[in-house]
C-alpha cells in the first residue's frame, strides 16, 4: 500500500521523491490549476544567511539542506534530464540603509556565536562590493556575502520532481480536491470531491494553505496563515548578475527577478501598484541601469507562515502514521525534505531530530 | 483617490469612440485611452489623416470611421492618444504610460473596448520574418501607405478577401490565396444563409470581392491542407496540399488570417467571468444585454465582447455608454432600457450574417490543434508537442503548463498562445475549454520600464500623506 | 516586397538610423513600416534560440518587432519615426551564459 501525500507542490513532491527512493509507494494528490500555489510563485532561492535569528536550529537545518542541494540537483538531472539550474556561488544581500546593514551584521554575528563560529559570511563595504558586482549604484552602502547561499529555477524544480516521482513509479493525481480523510489502525483513506477514495498505509499532509481544512481532523493544530509576497520579473537581459540576493536575482533564462514584499492581507493574491512600485525602486537603487529594463510580469503569491515563521513538522498525536509538513521555504528545504524527512515519516531511528519544529512550541 | 472622470473608456475603435460620444452627449465626463496616435482602432486606423490614394484603395467603409473620430472633439471628452494601459483594478483605477511616464486615473465606471486581435495561426514556419498577419498588411496600407507585393495570403475569412482586393486596387496583386475552408464548411454554413440574407448588402460585398479576385486572375486554392512556410532567415515559399496535389509557391511575404478573436487581456486580468463560444472558437467575457460584465464597475463593448464587426461594435459602444450612464445615475434605468431597445434591434440585424460567416470560415483543426513540432508560444518558443508532454505529466490547465514550460511568460503575455494552449489541453484531457480555463493575466498588461513603475511609488506616497 | 504607394509630397522625408545605417522614411510612419520598405524584415534574434524575427501583427500585440531606442526595448510598430532617431538591435541574451 502507498503513502498518501496530500499536496503536489514542491514540499509534497520532494517528500514523495524521497519516499520512493526508500522503496515506498506513494500517491500524490494535487489540486486545481487556479489553486493558491506557493510552488509556482516563489523566488527560487536556496538561502541560508540571516535565517533563524533567535532560532539557530533553523539556521542549521537550512544549511544542512543547502549542503545536500548539489547532489540533489545532480540526481534530478540524471533521473529526469531536467537541469534545475542550481547554482551555489554564494549570495550577496545589498543594503541601501546603514541601519539595516548594521542590524543584519548584528544578527549574523549572534548566529555565528551560537553556531561555534561555523557560519561563514563576509561584510563588504561599497567599494569592496563594487569590485565583485560592478553594476551596483551609489546608494548601496554595503552588503553581506555568504558562500552558503545559492539559487535554482523553482519551476524547473517543480517539473523535475514531477517527472522524477513518475519515473520512480509514484502516482500523481492532478486536478483533484481532497474533501475528507479517514484513518483506522494505519489504514488511511482520502476522499476526493467526486467521491473517489484513495487508500494508503500512511498519510503526509503537505497541502500548504489547504492543510487548514484537513488538518484538525487528523489531530494537527495547523497554526498557519497566508502572507502575500509580490515578485517582479524583467525582460531577458544580457547576463550581469552572478550572485543572487534575497531581493534580486537573474534567473537562468535571463530575466531579473525582484522580490519580495510581505503583506498580511489574508487570501488575496492580487498584485498592487504601491507594492510593485516599491520593489521596482529597490531594484533601481541597487542597480540603476535596471531603470531602463522592461518589467514583463509581476505576480503575487501566498507564503505559508507559521507563528514564528519556521517550518512545522508534526506527527499526529491522535492518528498513528499521519504527518504534517509545512514551511515557507520549500525550495531551500527541498533537498532535506527529499533526503532526510522520509526517515522521519517512516518513524525510523535514523530520522533527523526535528522535534524543535513540532507544533508543541506554539502551545501556551 | 477621487474619481477623475465619470467614465473611462479603454480603446478608441468604433466601440470606444461611439461609447464616448454617447456618454458625453448625456453630460458625462469621459476619458478615452488608446494606444494609437489618432482614433479609429484597427478598423478605422489613421482614418482622420488618410490621403486620397489610401481612401481609393481602402474603400467607402473605411471612410465611415471619420464621423466617430470627429465626434471625439467634444468638451467633455478627453482623448488620450498614444498611451498604453497596463493595469486596471476593481476600484476603477486605470494605470497607463504616456511617453515613458506612468499615470493613474480613476473613473466611476469603466468601459472596456479593447477590440479584437487576429487569431494565432500556428503553422510550421509562422515565426519567420516576412510572415505577417493579413491585418498587419492592412495596417501598413492604412498608416504607412505601404503595400505588400507578390504576397501569398493563407487562411480563411472575409478579411482575407478584403485585404486581397485592397492590394489588387493598389496595383499589388497577391500571388495567390491559399484558403482552408472546405466544402463541408460550406454545407454546414448553408442553414445560416437565410438569416444572413437579412444583411444581403454585406453578403453582396463578399461576392463582389471574390469576383474581383477571379477577374484579376489571382489563383485561389481551396480546402488547402498540410500548409507549411519554408525559409531560413525569411519566408521563401508556401508549401501545401490542395485538390489532391502538392503545391509550392515561392514568396517572400506570407499573410496569415483565420479570423479575429476578442482581446480579453484586461477582462481576464480583472478576473471577470468568461465563457467559451463554440461557434467563434474563443472565449467571450460574460456580459448582459446592456454590456454589463460580471463586476458592476465594468461594461464591455465591441469585438472585445465577441466578434460582430465595426457596425455592431459602434452600437454596442452606445449601449454600454447608456448602461454606464444609468449606473452613475446620469440617466434613469427606464431611459436606458428605452434607448437600448432601439439599438438592440439594429444590432441584431447587423449580427445576422455572423453565424453564416463563422461557420463558413472556421479555423481548421490543424490551426486549433497544431502538430507537435509547431511553435505555439512565439515568445518562449514552446511547441504544441511540449504542451502535450506537460499534459501527460498531469498538467490540466494553462497555468500549470505555463509553469512547466514557460508558454505565455513572454512579453506578449500569452496573447498569441493562450487559446491554442487551452484547445490542446482540452483535447488532451477530454475536458471542455471552460473547464480547462485560461492564463491568469496580471499587470503589467504590457511591459513597462522599472523606472516608470518606480515613479508611481512617489505618487502613492504623496497620496498617502494627503 | 514592401512598397510605398504614397505619391504625395515626395520631398518630405526624414532620416533615422537603424543598426548604424541611415534609413529614410515619411513622417507619420512607424519604425517597423519604415524598415520593411527598406527590405529589413528581421529586426532581432530571439533570446531563447536566436531565431530571426520581425514584425508580425503590426498592432502592438506580438512583441516580435522589438528594437532598442535609448536603451529601452520598444515595439517598432508602435514607435513613430522622427528625424535623427537612433534605433539599435536588441542585444542578444543567451540562456545559462
Amino acid at each position: 500500500m502507498a503513502i498518501i501525500i496530500i499536496g503536489g507542490g514542491v514540499v509534497g513532491l520532494s517528500v514523495a521523491y524521497g519516499l520512493l527512493k526508500q522503496g515506498k509507494d506513494v500517491v500524490v494528490l494535487d489540486g486545481a490549476d487556479d489553486d493558491f500555489r506557493a510552488s509556482r510563485g516563489n523566488f527560487g532561492l536556496v538561502w541560508v544567511q540571516g535565517k533563524g535569528e533567535n532560532a539557530p536550529h533553523y539556521a542549521v537545518w537550512s544549511r544542512r539542506s543547502s549542503e545536500l542541494w548539489t547532489d540533489f540537483a545532480d540526481d534530478l538531472l540524471k533521473e529526469t534530464g531536467v537541469d534545475v539550474s542550481f547554482s551555489k556561488i554564494g549570495g550577496v544581500d545589498y543594503f541601501i540603509d546603514e541601519v539595516e546593514l548594521a542590524e543584519r551584521i548584528k544578527s549574523l554575528n549572534s548566529l555565528r556565536d551560537a553556531l561555534n563560529d561555523d557560519y561563514p559570511f563576509e561584510v563588504l563595504d561599497h567599494d569592496e562590493l563594487k569590485k565583485r558586482v560592478p553594476e551596483i549604484g551609489s546608494k548601496v552602502v554595503g552588503g553581506v556575502y555568504s558562500p552558503m547561499d545559492g539559487h535554482v529555477n523553482p519551476l524547473s524544480l517543480l517539473r523535475a520532481l514531477s517527472i522524477a516521482v513518475r519515473n520512480a513509479g509514484g502516482t500523481i493525481m492532478t486536478g483533484v480536491r481532497v474533501v475528507d480523510t479517514q484513518a483506522k489502525d494505519r489504514d488511511f483513506s482520502a476522499v476526493l470531491a467526486d467521491g473517489t477514495r484513495i487508500v494508503g498505509e500512511g498519510l503526509v499532509l503537505a497541502a500548504g494553505l489547504g492543510a487548514v481544512g484537513l488538518g484538525k481532523k487528523l489531530g494537527f493544530q495547523v497554526p498557519i496563515r497566508p502572507q502575500q509576497g509580490q515578485v517582479l520579473i524583467t525582460e531577458k537581459l544580457p547576463f550581469f548578475l552572478h550572485y543572487p540576493s534575497g531581493t534580486l536575482r537573474q534567473v537562468n533564462e535571463g530575466g531579473v527577478q525582484i522580490g519580495a514584499s510581505k503583506a498580511e492581507i489574508g487570501l488575496d493574491d492580487v498584485e498592487d501598484i504601491a507594492t510593485s512600485a516599491g520593489l521596482a525602486q529597490h531594484a533601481i537603487d541597487v542597480f540603476p541601469h535596471l531603470g531602463k529594463a522592461k518589467l514583463v510580469r509581476s505576480w503575487a503569491a501566498l507564503r505559508i507562515m507559521s507563528p514564528d515563521g519556521l517550518p512545522i513538522y508534526q506527527r499526529s498525536p491522535k492518528v498513528l502514521g499521519a504527518a504534517f509538513m509545512t514551511c515557507h521555504s520549500g525550495i531551500t528545504l527541498a533537498a532535506a525534505h527529499a533526503r532526510l524527512m522520509p526517515d522521519w515519516i517512516l518513524e525510523r531511528n535514523t530520522a533527523p531530530d526535528v522535534s524543535q519544529f513540532s507544533e508543541g512550541r506554539f502551545r501556551v | 483617490m477621487h474619481p477623475d472622470f465619470d467614465i473611462i473608456i479603454i480603446g478608441a475603435g468604433p466601440a470606444g469612440m461611439s461609447a464616448a460620444i454617447e456618454a458625453a452627449k448625456h453630460g458625462a465626463s469621459v476619458c478615452i485611452l488608446d494606444e494609437q496616435a489618432s482614433g479609429g482602432g484597427q478598423i478605422y486606423r489613421n482614418v482622420s489623416n488618410s490621403k486620397q490614394d489610401q481612401v481609393d484603395i481602402l474603400g467607402k467603409d473605411y471612410l465611415a470611421g471619420r464621423q466617430y473620430v470627429d465626434g471625439l472633439r467634444h468638451d467633455r471628452i478627453l482623448h488620450r492618444a498614444g498611451v498604453t494601459v497596463w493595469k486596471v483594478d476593481k476600484a476603477g483605477t486605470v494605470v497607463f504610460s504616456d511617453a515613458g511616464r506612468a499615470e493613474q486615473i480613476r473613473g466611476r465606471h469603466i468601459i472596456l473596448a479593447s477590440g479584437a486581435m487576429e487569431r494565432a495561426v500556428p503553422l510550421p514556419g509562422w515565426t519567420l520574418p516576412g510572415v505577417l498577419t493579413a491585418g498587419a498588411a492592412q495596417i501598413l496600407m492604412k498608416s504607412g501607405s505601404i503595400v505588400t507585393r507578390d504576397a501569398v495570403l493563407v487562411g480563411s475569412g472575409p478579411l482575407l478577401y478584403l485585404v486581397a482586393t485592397q492590394l489588387l486596387a493598389a496595383g499589388a496583386a497577391p500571388k495567390a490565396l491559399v484558403e482552408t475552408q472546405t466544402r463541408r464548411d460550406l454545407i454546414a454554413a448553408l442553414p445560416h444563409l437565410a438569416k444572413a440574407l437579412r444583411d444581403w448588402k454585406q453578403l453582396f460585398k463578399g461576392v463582389r470581392m471574390i469576383a474581383a479576385l477571379k477577374w484579376a486572375g489571382v489563383p485561389r486554392f481551396k480546402a488547402a491542407s498540410d500548409i507549411a512556410i519554408e525559409g531560413e532567415e525569411n519566408a521563401e515559399a508556401v508549401r501545401f496540399r490542395a485538390g489532391g496535389k502538392d503545391h509550392c509557391i515561392d514568396t517572400n511575404i506570407v499573410l496569415l488570417h483565420q479570423g479575429v478573436v476578442p482581446n480579453t487581456q484586461i477582462s481576464r486580468s480583472l478576473g471577470l467571468e468568461h465563457h467559451y463560444d463554440h461557434t467563434q472558437r474563443c472565449f467571450h467575457p460574460v456580459i448582459d444585454e446592456f454590456g454589463q460584465a460580471s463586476h458592476p464597475m465594468f461594461s464591455i463593448a465591441g469585438d472585445g465582447a465577441g466578434i460582430g464587426g465595426a457596425k455592431v461594435a459602434a452600437l454596442s459602444g452606445r449601449i454600454c455608454a447608456l448602461n454606464a450612464l444609468a449606473r452613475i445615475k446620469k440617466i434613469s434605468g427606464g431611459e436606458r432600457d428605452k434607448r437600448v431597445r432601439r439599438l438592440e434591434t439594429s444590432k441584431r440585424t447587423e449580427l445576422s450574417i455572423r453565424p453564416f460567416l463563422d461557420t463558413l470560415y472556421p479555423p481548421p483543426q490543424s490551426v486549433l490543434l497544431p502538430q507537435d513540432e509547431t511553435i505555439i508560444c512565439r515568445c518562449e518558443e514552446v511547441t504544441a508537442g511540449d504542451i502535450r508532454r506537460y499534459a501527460k505529466l498531469g498538467c490540466k490547465g494553462p497555468n500549470q503548463t505555463k509553469s512547466f514550460g514557460r508558454s505565455g511568460m513572454g512579453p506578449c503575455q500569452g496573447r498569441f498562445c493562450g487559446l491554442t494552449v487551452t484547445e490542446i489541453l482540452a483535447a488532451e484531457t477530454g475536458e471542455t475549454q471552460d473547464a480547462v480555463g485560461s492564463y491568469r493575466i496580471r499587470a503589467p498588461l504590457k511591459p513597462v520600464t522599472l523606472a516608470e513603475l518606480a515613479a508611481l511609488a512617489e505618487t502613492n506616497e504623496k497620496e498617502a500623506a494627503e | 516586397m514592401f512598397e510605398s504607394f504614397d505619391k504625395s509630397d515626395p520631398g518630405r522625408t526624414l532620416s533615422f538610423t537603424y543598426a548604424g545605417k541611415s534609413i529614410s522614411a515619411k513622417p507619420g510612419m512607424s519604425v517597423a513600416a519604415a524598415l520593411l520598405t527598406h527590405g529589413v524584415t528581421a529586426f532581432r534574434g530571439t533570446p531563447v534560440s536566436g531565431a530571426a524575427r520581425g514584425p508580425f501583427c503590426m498592432m502592438g500585440a506580438c512583441y516580435d518587432c522589438l528594437v532598442l531606442i535609448d536603451g529601452v526595448t520598444v515595439q517598432a510598430c508602435l514607435t513613430p519615426v522622427h528625424e535623427g532617431l537612433v534605433v539599435e538591435r536588441v542585444p542578444i541574451t543567451s540562456e545559462d551564459a
